[in-house]
């Protein structure tokens, strides 16, 4: 199993994916923004957190223009795995390959803390490893977390039952709590919370390794 | 040349800065602000010849978010 984890000027939670995917058993490619492709057999691109290209014009725009994106979204369209954290996140929905997009806190405030979750579905490779309406515990970090969607895309996701994980309370303004979507064939997932921040108990808890080892586990089987 | 683009949120997206904005002026003392909208000015200095059109495309695929964002082009001298 491989997976390969972008590096964007700016990017600052390449390595702790990286570690996260490691531990899960999958070997690591790193992968420069500037690349056109991705490492032959990557199973999965991860596209981390941080603050690609200083935010600048918008969270993610950017990132969204260069090279190695039009490799992620072909690998996206031949039905490849992509999971976008934060940064990603903005990134995927910047680009398209996500629905919606991510705007300034309601509050203002840049958000830094730990959040409850809850899981909104386990089918997914993704969320496989908890049980749908599971509670758990994920960081937050962000400024740009308010995800919009008009209703009509909303309704979509409802339906389709892609709306990965949903935050307790109301940090930061998102359209019904929405932390994490889902693509329409299921494999590929933007959120805003960091589960590579939690895999291990050293970080103050190990709520996202379930998402890491349950990827593992679907992805070897596949 | 020059062409002046000007990015705004959408009506009907809720605009948090602009509200915050609106806030700190009703608390400055000015009265009969009943909305702030914030967006943003982008000056473009463009080759002679360059298109109205080709700055559009440029806001379709990067200056705009058109998810959220709706953006006027003012082409100038």
């Amino acid at each position: 199993m491989k997976a390969a984890v972008i590096v964007f000027p700016g990017s600052n939670c390449d390595r702790d994916l990286a570690v996260a995917f490691e531990q899960a058993g999958f070997q690591v490619d790193m992968v420069w923004h500037k690349d056109s492709v991705l490492p032959e057999g990557a199973d999965i691109v991860g596209i981390p957190g941080g603050f690609s290209f200083g935010d600048y014009l918008r969270c993610g725009a950017i990132a969204g223009q260069s090279p190695v994106m039009k490799a992620v979204g072909d690998h996206v369209n031949r039905g490849g795995y992509a999971l976008g954290i934060c940064n990603g996140f903005q990134v995927l929905c910047e680009t398209g390959l996500l629905p919606g997009a991510l705007m300034r806190n309601a509050g203002l405030k840049f958000i830094c803390r730990m959040q409850t979750l809850t899981v909104t579905t386990s089918d997914s490779v993704f969320t496989r490893g908890y049980n749908a309406g599971a509670e758990i515990s994920v960081p937050l970090a962000h400024h740009d977390g308010n995800y919009v969607i008009d209703d009509a895309g909303l309704a979509m996701l409802k339906d389709q039952d892609r709306i990965a994980f949903r935050y307790q309370g109301d940090p930061n303004g998102a359209v019904e709590g929405i932390a994490g979507v889902l693509s329409e064939n299921r494999r590929v997932l933007g959120m805003m919370p960091h589960p590579e921040r939690v895999v291990d108990p050293a970080h103050g808890g190990a709520d996202g390794k379930a998402l890491f080892s349950g990827l593992g586990a679907a992805l070897v089987a596949a | 040349m020059r062409a002046t683009v000007t990015v705004m949120l959408k009506q009907g997206v809720l605009d948090p800065q602009g509200e915050a904005v609106r806030h700190a002026l009703g608390s400055l003392g000015f009265e009969g602000v009943e909305g702030v909208r914030q967006g943003k000015v982008i000056e473009l200095d463009l080759t002679d010849g360059t298109t109205e059109a080709e700055v559009t495309e440029m806001c379709e695929k990067l200056l705009a978010n058109t998810v959220i964002e709706s953006y006027r082009v003012e082409m100038g001298a």
